[in-house]
């Protein structure tokens, strides 16, 4: 266990008050259900013994280089892949906010129909696997358009960059409705009295107070997107997965398999635990605050 | 028909309003003059709040009449800023923008809504907020303000849009004994400047010291109405009585 549960016979001194506020149907996210520090220790462990017990198995076979050395050599394509993962992960994520903020915005309006619609959306993507969203996009998008006489071409990562940020929007736009829901109601009669009308009223006081509820969501979400990044390898795109493949049959040895893919999984975890991290903070700051 | 000074510059007839099946209110005519200041008090769910939230089009009604300066405030062709400009709203709950400051707060309606010059606005809330005596706040946010000087902000802010009328539902009814002193200070001032003021209050000797006529509702009709002077001493319905006793 990793996190405290309630002692089920009432012991003396025993605050239930004290224990953080987390109501007992509610899963952890992802996140924390991946990343702690028990994970970061193990993976580090494991890491290590995957390591250093081939290369110490090695230093009597002649001419083989460690498989250190061997890493090392990879590392400016693994990393030149991985930042590819990243800026994926930001454009789908920017794509995929904007579109979110806006499907968000309709599910909340005063028009049935257009409620009725942008919820039906919203649960469609939100629903569905991701991997099957990109194959969609990867499908259904030319490879290049044509705009007033002159082709565009219109790559493989742009397409997959649209097809993860559909369930970005669709998460979105969840966190959004409920955030505006979660604002009382008085803040939108004061300012209906002031003269407000909605769209300056959503505008000027309701979205900027929901931001601060939005946020720890939004960057969880973010982490969530860049391990799901590696999909795109599956349909094609260059990114860190494909790269490693690469290196894997280029190098043509089997035991650099395991580690190599450790390694992966380093530079993955090694960038998204400190947002995970610093969510869990925003969180429980906004906890109190609120 | 153009509206004079010398009419009645809020006038109900009739007015009737439910939500659903419960009719809250069952007919209320009152007619409330400028420079006014008129008391409503009543039972709770006696339909005080939805009365003055009807004044300013918070809620609708289904039939009777309210007009504002002349202005009917029923008619859907309605221009609500135009109502709203003329009517400020003061809320129970304060309601201020938890994200802005002070003077913030205040400044937001006359810039986003009317357009207003930033500067000028910037000058005459400052001048607000220490008429209301917040001066040395204007920079603090919402949450860091006690409950009556948030109230103060959200009395500054109403007055920034230059209302001929203001709305007051039982603003000091969140605060404690010691802060209602600052905000009905503050209510006082105003309605010896001549503001018109609408009043929904549970503290009777407020009323009476200030109103110039006194409502009392139950269950959605006005049961008596007076100046405070015979309203309080010389209450002739028996429903009027017994609330005054429970209060008193
Ligand atoms: N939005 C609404 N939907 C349905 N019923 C409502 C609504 N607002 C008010 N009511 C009902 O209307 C009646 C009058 O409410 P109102 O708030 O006007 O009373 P009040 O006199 O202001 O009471 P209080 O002194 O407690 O503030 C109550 O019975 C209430 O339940
Ligand atoms: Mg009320």
């Amino acid at each position: 266990m990793l996190y405290p549960t309630r002692p089920t016979v009432p012991v003396k001194g025993h605050l239930p008050v004290l224990l953080p506020m987390r109501s007992t149907g509610e899963p952890l996210p992802l996140t924390d259900r991946v990343f702690n520090l028990w994970t970061a220790a193990l993976l580090f462990v494991a890491c290590a013994v995957a390591l250093v017990t081939p290369a110490l198995a090695q230093q009597d076979g002649e001419s083989q280089r460690s498989i250190i050395e061997i890493l090392l050599e990879w590392t400016p394509t693994i990393g030149s892949g991985f930042a590819f993962n990243v800026l994926i992960s930001i454009c789908s994520m920017a794509v995929g906010t904007v579109l979110g903020v806006g499907l968000g915005i309709l599910q909340v309006s005063p028009l049935r129909f257009v409620r009725q619609v942008s919820w039906a959306i919203t649960q469609f993507f939100r629903n569905s696997p991701w991997l099957v969203l990109l194959f969609y996009c990867i499908l259904l998008i030319p490879f290049q358009i044509e705009i007033f006489g002159t082709e565009v071409p219109f790559p493989g990562w742009i397409k997959a960059v649209l097809g993860l940020s559909l369930p970005v929007m669709a998460y979105m736009s969840e966190y959004v409705r409920g955030a505006i829901m979660s604002i009382p109601e008085g803040q939108w009669e004061s300012a209906e009295s002031l003269g407000f009308n909605r769209a300056q009223t959503m505008r000027e006081i309701i979205l900027p107070q929901t931001v601060k509820r939005i946020l720890p969501s939004w960057m969880n979400l973010y982490a969530v997107l860049t391990m799901a990044t590696p999909l795109v390898s599956i349909v094609g795109v260059n990114d860190v997965m494909a790269l490693t493949r690469a290196a894997l049959s280029a190098e043509g040895r089997v035991d650099l398999l395991i580690p190599m893919y450790l390694y992966i999984l380093c530079w993955f975890f090694i960038y998204c635990y400190p947002i995970s991290a610093f969510t869990r903070r925003l969180e429980r700051k906004f906890s109190v605050q609120l | 028909m153009a509206w004079t000074s010398d009419q009645p510059i809020i006038s109900l007839k009739d007015v009737h309003k439910s939500f659903g099946n419960t009719e809250v209110l069952r007919g209320i005519t009152m007619d409330v003059r400028k420079g006014e200041v008129v008391c409503i008090i009543g039972p709770s769910g006696s339909g005080k709040s939805t009365l003055i939230r009807c004044i300013n089009a918070l809620n609708d009604i289904q039939s009777g009449s309210i007009s504002v300066e002349g202005q009917e405030v029923s008619d859907p062709k309605l221009d609500k800023l135009e109502l709203r400009k003329k009517v400020g709203m003061v809320f129970q709950q304060y309601n201020l923008f938890p994200h802005k400051t002070a003077l913030q707060n205040v400044m937001m309606a006359p810039i986003k809504v009317l357009k207003q010059d930033r500067k000028a606005v910037e000058e005459r809330a400052r001048a607000l907020l220490k008429k209301v005596r917040l001066e040395g706040k204007e920079d603090s946010f919402p949450g860091e303000l006690s409950g009556g000087q948030q109230q103060r902000v959200a009395i500054a802010r109403s007055l920034a849009m230059n209302p001929d009328v203001m709305l007051f539902d039982e603003v000091t009814a969140a605060l404690d004994p010691e802060t209602v002193k600052e905000v009905l200070q503050t209510i006082k001032t105003l309605a010896s400047e001549g503001m018109t003021c609408i009043l929904v209050t549970h503290e009777m000797g407020f009323a009476r010291e200030i109103a110039d006529c006194v409502y009392f509702t139950d269950k959605g009709v006005i049961v008596e109405s007076g100046p405070p002077a015979t309203f309080f001493d010389q209450a002739k319905d028996p429903r009027t009585r017994e609330f005054l006793s429970q209060i008193l």
